[in-house]
């Protein structure tokens, strides 16, 4: 029979990174509040990068996230050169592709099989799982030391990255290292392999609620650094026009901001990058796509993991030809290019595991007047309730616990990254 | 200090966040995938980045984050009452980290800059160290913590030892790395005053040291001020490179009136 009454309070959903509480309330029959509420503590970054000389931006920003400090710092860097019109050399981009793919590969991994791949197996933790499963797991840790070690040869560290900075990096890897990584990412081919196959042996929750899926893209590329804010309802912006796109708005119930576009809610992520971009994907990685029966426009979102995985298999190739395009033009000591002037309003975007990234700065004299940074998971907060709303009439008929876990996945599968997206408050505590 | 005799249950870890970015508690993942001895040692029964259904019953607790909040203040004394030790991890829980930039600055002015209207409904509030609710037995320094390091601490901990922080500043290790000096490139530096323990990883990475890991005991920032100065900051820039990670160990030190000129 279904749930006339239903309270649901999942305190401090476990496996996602921050704090973030699911509040569902079923009265008569009908669905009176559904909300996914956002408790973690307001973290000021945008107030905190006020008045900062420029040159220490990226340092401050990287701190918003361990999971995706690299692109936090790539997109602060951007934001920075944008503004100062610093154009950084061919071999600058190359480095920080390079280091995105890492954290791609690295965050993508972490999520896939230590905080996904429980829910898919019944086990509570990946702790339980490398017991059930050993060689996956170990497989798993393989994939993620690999990611972790192309950011570290390249930034010093993953979190927070060292050698990045304004204008290029202050430490260049040298052949060798790389070498020895290309050597590990063609190896570690046959862990993607496996972990495609895994997947394949396994069944996704069905679910679908057509939405607007955005993500950065370029007619010739599947690219995290570069591109247009693009849209499969149509639309393309460039990325200094991104708050016609996001249109940030405020909910009491949440210390993140919320975002729609064209719809009342927009997807961002793996699953929004592949929607749009899937026609750029490398060969190898549409061919996982087509095995793991992930066909565009994918309207599940429980099906994120599979993008994730898709893009797993993407970033691999990539990383080995970007390396390959690096020792093939050999590698330059070259410092950073200075700034040609030291005022200005410049938007730097890209693309975290999670979706698209902006910061926004203004500068004068060299210190940041205004900072405004528009966080993946924001963007994507108001897509996730739109799914619960839908999702939860459906379940009613199940029990508690099953509706429970029904949700707890679904907002596992966006891969929500909390504590970046904060920045408000929570209004329970005042 | 933890006792563990033969036979006797594993040791129950728990890990807990407050205002952070969890970096730390990504790095100990990171962490335990070489050091499976370590997970053989001590239970995890809490991580809720890592895992479902976690239990109260610990003995040693990692913290990471600031409290900047007074909400938060219960749960931190509830933790502290259940474990027997509290391990402060990585530089927020240390010394305020990075959150602590705001201390500098009045609190109603960043509120109404980030939430506008909604500014009222948040509580103002600097961001403090772990120490500033509750007595901390060990602390991790860095941001974020330094990976061998952490092994070191736990395996100290689990032998009843007290773990062993450097009290020597960055700059005992830069030379050891054989690292050429960033004041002799015209850069500016915290190194001198700031804990070694890294490796000197960012001045072995041509960037300067920014502090993460919190001042040395003693340290002179007095006469540190003076020779960034003579190398061309002005008091503006000297002030944003102490106020990333040493807000509030500055403001400390200097009430105890260390490194006078």
């Amino acid at each position: 029979m279904a749930h006339a009454e239903l309270q649901i309070d999942i305190h401090h959903v476990t496996r996602v990174e921050g704090h973030g509480n699911i509040v569902i309330d079923v009265h008569d029959g009908v669905l009176e509040q559904c909300n996914l509420e956002i408790v973690e503590a307001p973290r000021f970054f945008e107030a905190m990068l006020r008045g900062q000389p420029y040159t220490q931006a990226s340092l401050i920003s990287s701190r918003i996230c361990g999971i995706c400090a690299v692109t936090h710092a790539t997109a602060s860097l951007r934001a920075v050169e944008s503004a100062l019109a610093i154009t950084p050399s061919r071999q600058t981009v190359l480095l920080r592709k390079l280091a995105l793919m890492g954290e791609m590969l690295d965050s993508h991994i972490l999520h896939i099989y230590m905080l996904a791949l429980p829910d898919l197996l019944g086990a509570n933790s990946v702790i339980q799982l490398a017991k059930d499963a050993p060689e996956a797991v170990g497989r798993a840790l393989r994939m993620k030391k690999l990611a972790g070690d192309i950011c570290a040869a390249i930034a010093g560290r993953h979190t927070h990255p060292v050698a990045m900075t304004v204008g290029g990096f202050t430490h260049i890897p040298n052949a060798e290292t790389l070498r020895e990584l290309q050597e590990r990412l063609a190896a570690s081919r046959l862990d993607v392999d496996a972990t495609v196959e895994l997947f394949r042996g396994l069944t996704l929750p069905e679910f679908e609620r057509e939405s607007e899926y955005m993500a950065l893209t370029q007619p010739d590329e599947y690219d995290f650094y570069h591109g247009k804010i693009g849209s499969t309802d149509d639309g393309q912006w460039p990325v200094e026009r991104y708050r016609e796109v996001t249109n940030e708005y405020l909910h009491t119930h949440s210390s993140a901001k919320h975002c729609r576009n064209q719809r009342q809610s927009y997807m961002v992520g793996s699953l929004a990058r592949f929607n749009l971009n899937h026609a750029t994907l490398h060969p190898r990685a549409k061919a996982a796509a087509s095995v793991l029966h992930l066909v565009p426009k994918c309207t599940n979102p429980y099906m994120n993991v599979t993008a994730q995985l898709v893009e797993v298999v993407h970033c691999t190739e990539q990383a080995i030809s970007i390396i390959k395009e690096l020792l093939d033009s050999g590698l330059t000591p070259e410092p950073p290019v200075p700034p040609s002037r030291l005022s200005g309003d410049g938007v730097g975007a890209c693309e975290a595991p999670r979706g698209t990234l902006y910061h926004h700065y203004n500068i004068r004299d060299g210190l940041l007047r205004e900072a405004n940074c528009v966080i993946p998971t924001g963007q994507n907060l108001a897509n996730i309730e739109a799914d619960m709303r839908l999702l939860v009439p459906r379940l009613l008929e199940r029990p508690k616990d099953e509706i429970t876990m029904a949700l707890e996945s679904l907002v596992r599968a966006y891969d929500p990254c909390i504590s970046c997206a904060t920045h408000f408050l929570d209004v329970r505590y005042v | 200090m933890m006792s563990q005799k033969n036979g006797a249950a594993r040791p129950k870890i728990a890990f807990f966040e407050f205002t952070s970015c969890e970096g730390c508690q990504l790095s100990v993942v990171d962490i335990l995938q070489d050091h499976p001895e370590l997970l053989e040692t001590v239970e995890i029964v809490q991580f809720r980045e890592a895992m479902s259904a976690g239990t109260d019953d610990y003995q040693i607790a990692f913290i990471e984050g600031s409290f900047t909040r007074s909400s938060d203040e219960a749960r931190i004394k509830k933790i502290r009452a259940q474990a027997q030790m509290v391990v402060a991890l990585g530089a927020c829980a240390h010394i305020g980290g990075i959150n602590a930039i705001r201390n500098a600055r009045p609190s109603s002015d960043e509120r109404s800059y980030v939430y506008g209207d909604f500014a009222k409904l948040y509580e103002p509030f600097p961001a403090h160290p772990m120490s500033a609710v509750i007595p901390i037995d060990a602390y991790i320094p860095g941001c974020p913590i330094d990976r061998q390091e952490f092994v070191r601490v736990v395996k100290a901990l689990l032998m009843n030892r007290k773990p062993d922080i450097p009290d020597y500043p960055v700059c005992v290790e830069c030379k050891l790395k054989e690292n050429n000096c960033r004041y002799q490139y015209g850069a500016t530096c915290l190194g001198p005053v700031t804990r070694a323990g890294c490796g000197a990883l960012c001045p072995t990475f041509n960037q300067s040291c920014i502090g993460c890991r919190g001042l040395i005991p003693n340290p002179n920032i007095a006469w540190l001020k003076v020779v960034m100065s003579e190398n061309g900051l002005s008091e503006e820039e000297i002030t944003a490179k102490f106020s990333l990670f040493l807000n509030e160990q500055v403001a400390e030190s200097e009430v105890a009136g260390h490194g006078t000129r």
